[in-house]
């Protein structure tokens, strides 16, 4: 009868969920109301952690509960230290949850809001979900390695040396467009940037209570920050009111840009108790917190999405990005549906945590399908603003111009109407001077952020709520960059050492400033295109960060698929092989698109040669005239990249089965690097809970 | 429900990483109850450890996008 009943409830959850996704996908009326996305996520989420994700833990990887974790045999009490699983959650979501599932759906609502719905669930519990917990899996069955050692173990040197290239080539780019994201929305925007420079401060008065005042007291110390931080945000309209005071923090974008470089250079030379791990408390818990908020304000205020299913702009004409929907919107959304930097996280970082195989499902599949749930809100929250507004506020005025009637008059005329009063009136109530050209996603999630939550906590603070999101999103953003930074430091004095030992030693300061400074100068570089670039820069910049990001992925599924071949289980090797031949198809796909179309808009070449043209022929304005020669090189060295990152992931496909295809003709590979099984001695109760 | 709130307080503690001296020192005395070496290594003092503790956890890629 239990049995019964239970079942019974899996039929109704199917049934609701199925007819939730058809209703988000066949409504083509005015509007449909927010609770259908949450409804169609949960009910994918809940149908696909039971069942898939079940599956593919007891049949496909058969993960073992007798057999003891890396945690468990190697415990050192220091990094590989048995944790309680629900502990292991919060350290893992919290590694793998960055600003990138908010940017992307955000950037992706230009097609409307079906196709990028329906990659967030669908790639999420076929894709993303599978990969991070096949890689958490197979690290733990490794001593916890990471997925460089991993893939030079199983397949040979050139799938790590791959993995390392991939990881640095997306650190650079992955920072620059965030990067970008912050500049935009401090762009001449006294409030944001005076709050957005606050939290520095702030995260240093955190890290010497924590490190100094009251050593090892983080939740204290984290209080204060927080504290702190909000008064920055009410602090901020102060200042914005403040006619001598605005102007210190009333700035350029390429002015603000210079100061990401130098706070970033900063960031990643200063000891990491002063800056780094105080702002990652505090970025953390305003995640953590906000994006709790964002749920439930979505659930009590049920808004209605205003973006139609589908736009023209499917058909790659779009303001934000040029491109069509294939592949395009699987490139602009990597994070929330499938993201190869989580499996960095779930080797090496993860395992070291894990007390028992058994919670691989929960902590791999679950913590994916949490952050795919993140990327659905940003999604809502970008589609609940009326079309007209969405667009003014991401298109670039290299697209619709940069005086306000042409922009009104463009975007209207693409039947998405909206006014100058009406944008006016917005940027008043958001305590902003313009809201027009703030391409990069955050603004934009930022309104819609704030008319949520004054519509659920209160209308009046609508200027507050909106710098509070800023604050929010670029408090993380800026994490990543500095996480970021230093990874690219650590690394690259690791390739170093190689040939100089001294360039090894990390704390060797010539070797700090001169490594910093070269990953600052990379990342720097394309930032600072990026924000003299007068189509935004993040028309560039994100595709070649989504396709870095899903090369990643690939090198990661090709890791899983080869070890699953060569551990005889070739018949369950679709499981990460048909979201790879997906991956390598849409990456594939875009690179070709990117490097090859006429369309000057998309093929970084033909807008070379546009513009070397322009330039030559002199119609080209005095100002653009002057960038010019920049951008035409910096379009050049985007191509390149570009086919050296599809280059790398045709290699390692073919490394990949040429291993595949010497196992099954019976031939020497690699052996397994699989630990021998030893029995594990933990009683649930002795695991640190 | 007191209950409740207590253990949502010690999954915030553990968490956010306040009470890792607390499990550090529980640790050392199981991992060292049959061992009489540790007399002369007494466990680290708080401020010790909390540098070690923070300076171990940034060490290596923690953070994605």
């Amino acid at each position: 009868m239990n049995k019964l009943l239970k079942n019974a409830i899996w039929v109704l959850l199917v049934i609701l969920g199925a007819s939730a996704v058809g209703g988000i996908a066949f409504n083509r009326g005015e509007k449909i109301n927010a609770l259908w996305f949450i409804t169609a996520a949960l009910c994918v989420y809940a149908i696909a952690y039971r069942f898939y994700a079940a599956w593919i833990a007891a049949t496909v990887l058969i993960v073992d509960d007798t057999r003891a974790t890396p945690a468990e045999r190697l415990d050192n009490d220091r990094d590989f230290v048995p944790t309680n699983r629900w502990i292991v959650f919060g350290h893992h979501f919290a590694a793998i949850a960055g600003p990138g599932p908010l940017v992307g759906p955000t950037l992706a609502a230009q097609f409307g809001y079906l196709p990028g719905t329906l990659w967030i669930l669908f790639g999420a519990v076929l894709g993303g979900c599978v990969q991070d917990m096949v890689t958490l899996f197979l690290s733990t069955r490794r001593d916890a390695k990471s997925l460089g050692q991993m893939a030079r173990d199983e397949l040979g040197a050139l799938g790590g040396t791959a993995a390392l290239i991939g990881t640095f080539a997306i650190m650079i780019i992955l920072i620059a467009v965030l990067g970008l994201v912050v500049v935009n929305a401090m762009k001449h925007s006294p409030w944001a940037t005076f709050t957005v420079s606050a939290t520095i401060p702030i995260a240093m008065i955190v890290g010497v209570y924590m490190r100094h005042f009251r050593p090892g007291q983080v939740l204290e110390g984290s209080l204060i920050g927080v504290i702190l931080l909000l008064l920055s945000v009410a602090g901020g309209r102060f200042i914005d009111e403040h006619e001598t005071l605005r102007i210190l923090f009333d700035h350029e974008g390429l002015t603000l840009a210079w100061w990401v470089m130098a706070y970033g250079f900063a960031a990643a030379i200063l000891p990491v108790w002063l800056l780094l791990a105080p702002r990652d408390y505090l970025s953390t818990y305003m995640k953590l917190g906000t994006i709790t908020l964002l749920a439930v304000a979505i659930i009590m205020l049920q808004p209605d999405v205003k973006m139609p299913a589908i736009t023209q702009f499917i058909d790659g004409t779009g303001p934000i990005f040029g491109g069509k929907l294939f592949p395009f919107v699987f490139i602009t959304i990597a994070c929330g549906a499938i993201s190869g930097f989580h499996a960095l996280i779930a080797s090496g970082t993860t395992p070291k945590l894990l007390s028992n195989e058994r919670d691989i499902r929960m902590i791999g599949y679950g913590g994916m399908l949490l952050e795919s749930f993140v990327a659905i809100m940003a999604m809502i929250a970008a589609t609940v603003l009326d079309p007209g507004v969405f667009f003014a506020i991401n298109s670039p005025a290299g697209v619709v111009g940069a005086d306000a009637v042409d922009a009104v008059a463009k975007i209207s005329s693409w039947g998405y109407p909206v006014s100058i009063e009406q944008m006016q009136n917005l940027a008043r109530q958001m305590g902003e001077a313009t809201l027009f050209a703030r391409t990069g996603g955050a603004p934009s999630l930022a309104v819609g952020m704030a008319s949520i939550f004054g519509s659920a906590f209160g209308e009046g603070m609508l200027s507050l709520w909106y710098h509070f999101a800023i604050m929010f999103e670029a408090i993380f953003i800026l994490t990543t960059l500095d996480a970021g930074t230093r990874v690219g430091r650590f690394m690259m004095q690791d390739m170093l050492g190689n040939i100089w030992p001294k360039m090894g030693e990390t704390s060797w300061m010539p070797s700090v400033i001169l490594t910093s400074a070269v990953v600052v100068s990379g990342w720097g570089y394309f930032l600072y295109i990026g924000v003299i670039d007068p189509n935004g820069g993040v028309n560039i910049l994100w595709p070649l960060f989504g396709i870095a990001n899903q090369m990643l992925a690939a090198i990661a599924l090709c890791v899983a698929t080869g070890i699953l071949i060569k551990s005889g289980k070739l018949k369950y090797a679709w499981v990460t092989g048909l979201p790879l031949a997906w991956l390598v198809t849409i990456t594939s796909t875009a690179a070709w698109q990117k490097i090859t179309s006429d369309d000057i808009r998309i093929g970084f070449f033909s807008a070379a040669n546009d513009l070397t043209d322009k330039l030559a022929t002199g119609v080209l304005p005095q100002a653009k005239a002057g960038i010019a020669p920049q951008l035409i090189f910096n379009l050049h060295l985007d191509a390149w990249l570009t086919l050296f990152f599809v280059s790398l992931l045709w290699l390692i496909v073919f490394d990949m089965l040429r291993v595949c295809f010497l196992y099954l003709s019976g031939k020497p590979v690699l052996p397994l690097t699989e630990s021998p099984h030893s029995p594990s001695r933990l009683v649930e109760d002795w695991v640190r809970d | 429900m007191s209950e409740k709130i207590k253990t949502l307080w010690r999954l915030v503690r553990r968490l956010s990483g306040d009470d890792a001296y607390e499990q550090y020192l529980k640790n050392y005395a199981r991992h060292h109850q049959a061992d009489a070496f540790h007399e002369s290594h007494p466990p680290l003092s708080k401020a010790a450890f909390f540098k070690q503790w923070q300076d171990e956890k940034w060490n290596g890629i923690k953070r994605c996008c």
